[in-house]
């Protein structure tokens, strides 16, 4: 058996690194940090966000703080989702898109105020983001990396409200998705957001990092009750998979644009310019040349991220791929030809030499039951 | 821990010796290196094989890792159980979770194995150096 070679530069850590090792977690490098994998198992974790609630260790994010008179009109030129849509207290899911109108990163923008702004961007993209959101603001305006000041845990499954409702200052309950409010969680103060990448009711909590691990600690203890269960990065990727959330890196790329990874919802073309609009305009009238879809294998085998695709129309690429822990079976997201992209259609996978079958199906793989506090998700 | 009846490859795969028979399958070691085993991948009946051949893969939800034949023969068997159950790796690594038979060439290549005992400890330095 042949084990995938490990990298050894100086990883960075969370303020929770330490809880991560006496909890028994796997530790790997994700995009240059080292964070938990696992820790009971993938499939057990994955399970407990999917019938209870998981609490994951999200820290590595990046937060820039976006501050100024003229906050607004500038977020309105670097993302192409409608801010001004936004009252305080709500996020939204949006992007920075290059000229070309391709992803530079997928984010969340929080409204505090007018003025004031928390955008959560990939860890691996900070930097980039950082420069990128700083050559093109426009204006009053203050952009700040901010990330060393924020720890972030995610809290998510059915239970995350009863749960966080035991330790909250503030009913969690009463949120509504997509809205975040500045509380305390086990006596520290926190921003709480109704948000996550699992597809469940759940919530992100923004702390000082000092406070990270307390916080951690007082989620597990009082999460007993309700069976919580840490979680790390291995099931927090199999969960967004299977809801068809994409991930930055695998889906989505500066090669790709959101015509393309059918997150056209992000772009509100009628609210004004944005950094990436014309290209888009133009591309919406030409049709896209591929669109990423999910598929599920008709043969036997995982097809994994960077597979090659072949249809009848031209090739693809698989850009995701996993065992879908919830149905039982391999599923994935695959770029292809347009022509080769409707629900039902064949394709092969190269699966190391082994030409496999594939079919296009709906997404998301997975749906929750039911939504909650009557608020349908901005999506 | 490691059955003092098997031989060891570095690439963590055990062989288990019966007349002119090897039974073979992944270590405790590697079943808990990959996690939760979710599909495997293995040659037909009849497949002809030199050592140190890749014979197929085993999948976690995360990992893919290549699995490779100890010594060289033809398949005989492989555990249908186990391509249905790929969990029954996890419970079971040297027993019920075994993955391939095959009808070995010659024996002259068991001396390259390892006991139990230096796979314990070429584990041990492996993990050290990680």
């Amino acid at each position: 058996m042949s084990a995938p070679a490990e990298a050894r530069t100086a990883l960075r850590r969370t303020p929770l690194y330490d809880l991560h090792r006496e909890l028994g977690a796997k530790l790997i490098d994700f995009g240059g940090w080292e964070m938990p994998v696992q820790y009971a198992g993938i499939l057990e974790e994955h399970r407990a966000v999917r019938e209870r609630v998981g609490i994951f260790d999200v820290s590595h994010m990046g937060e820039l703080e976006v501050t100024g008179e003229d906050a607004l009109s500038s977020l309105q030129w670097l993302t192409p989702n409608d801010v001004g849509r936004l009252a305080d207290g709500r996020c939204h899911y949006t992007a920075f898109l290059t000229e070309q109108g391709t992803f530079v990163d997928d984010l969340l923008v929080y409204r505090k105020r007018a003025d004031s702004w928390l955008l959560v961007v990939n860890a691996s993209n900070t930097p980039k983001d950082f420069e990128w959101a700083r050559a093109h603001s426009r204006g009053n305006v203050n952009v700040v990396d901010a990330s060393n000041r924020y720890a972030l845990i995610a809290v998510q499954g059915p239970r995350a409200a009863a749960l966080l409702g035991g330790l909250a200052a503030d009913d969690p309950s009463d949120l509504a998705y997509y809205a975040f409010r500045e509380t305390s969680v086990a006596g520290f103060p926190a921003l709480v957001s109704r948000t996550g990448y699992t597809g469940e009711d759940g919530f992100e909590i923004y702390l000082a990092p000092e406070n990270a691990e307390p916080v951690f600690r007082s989620l597990l203890e009082e999460g007993r009750a309700e069976g919580a269960a840490p979680c790390g990065l291995g099931a927090r990727d199999t969960l967004r998979l299977e809801a068809r959330m994409a991930l930055y890196g695998n889906d989505i790329d500066e090669t790709v644009t959101p015509w393309e990874a059918d997150l056209g919802w992000i772009v509100k073309m009628k609210k004004g310019d944005f950094v990436g609009r014309e290209a888009l305009a133009w591309q919406k009238t030409e049709g896209v040349p591929r669109k990423l879809v999910g598929f599920e294998m008709v043969d036997r085998g995982i097809a994994r991220h960077g597979h090659p695709a072949r249809t009848a129309s031209g090739d693809g690429v698989v850009t995701s791929g996993t065992h879908s822990p919830t149905l039982g079976k391999p599923i994935g997201l695959a770029l292809l030809p347009t022509a080769a992209s409707a629900v039902g259609s064949g394709f092969e996978v190269d699966i190391r030499g082994r030409a496999a079958r594939a079919q296009v199906v709906e997404t998301p793989f997975y749906k929750r039951a039911k939504s909650v506090a009557g608020v349908e998700e901005e999506r | 821990m490691n059955p003092e009846d098997l031989h060891y490859t570095t690439s963590h795969e055990w062989v288990r010796i019966d007349g002119d028979v090897g039974t073979i399958g992944i270590t405790d070691y590697a079943q808990k290196e990959l996690g939760e085993i979710v599909y495997l991948e293995l040659p037909e009946v009849g497949h002809m094989f030199n050592a140190d051949d890749e014979f197929g893969t085993v999948e976690s939800v995360k990992a893919v890792s290549e699995l490779f034949t100890p010594l060289a023969g033809e398949i005989v068997d492989v555990n249908k159980a186990a391509i249905a159950e790929p969990g029954i790796v996890n419970d079971d690594p040297f027993g019920d979770g075994w993955l391939i038979k095959m009808k070995l060439t010659t024996d002259e290549e068991i001396a390259k194995l390892m006991s139990a005992a230096d796979y314990a400890e070429y584990v041990k330095q492996e993990e050290k150096e990680r």
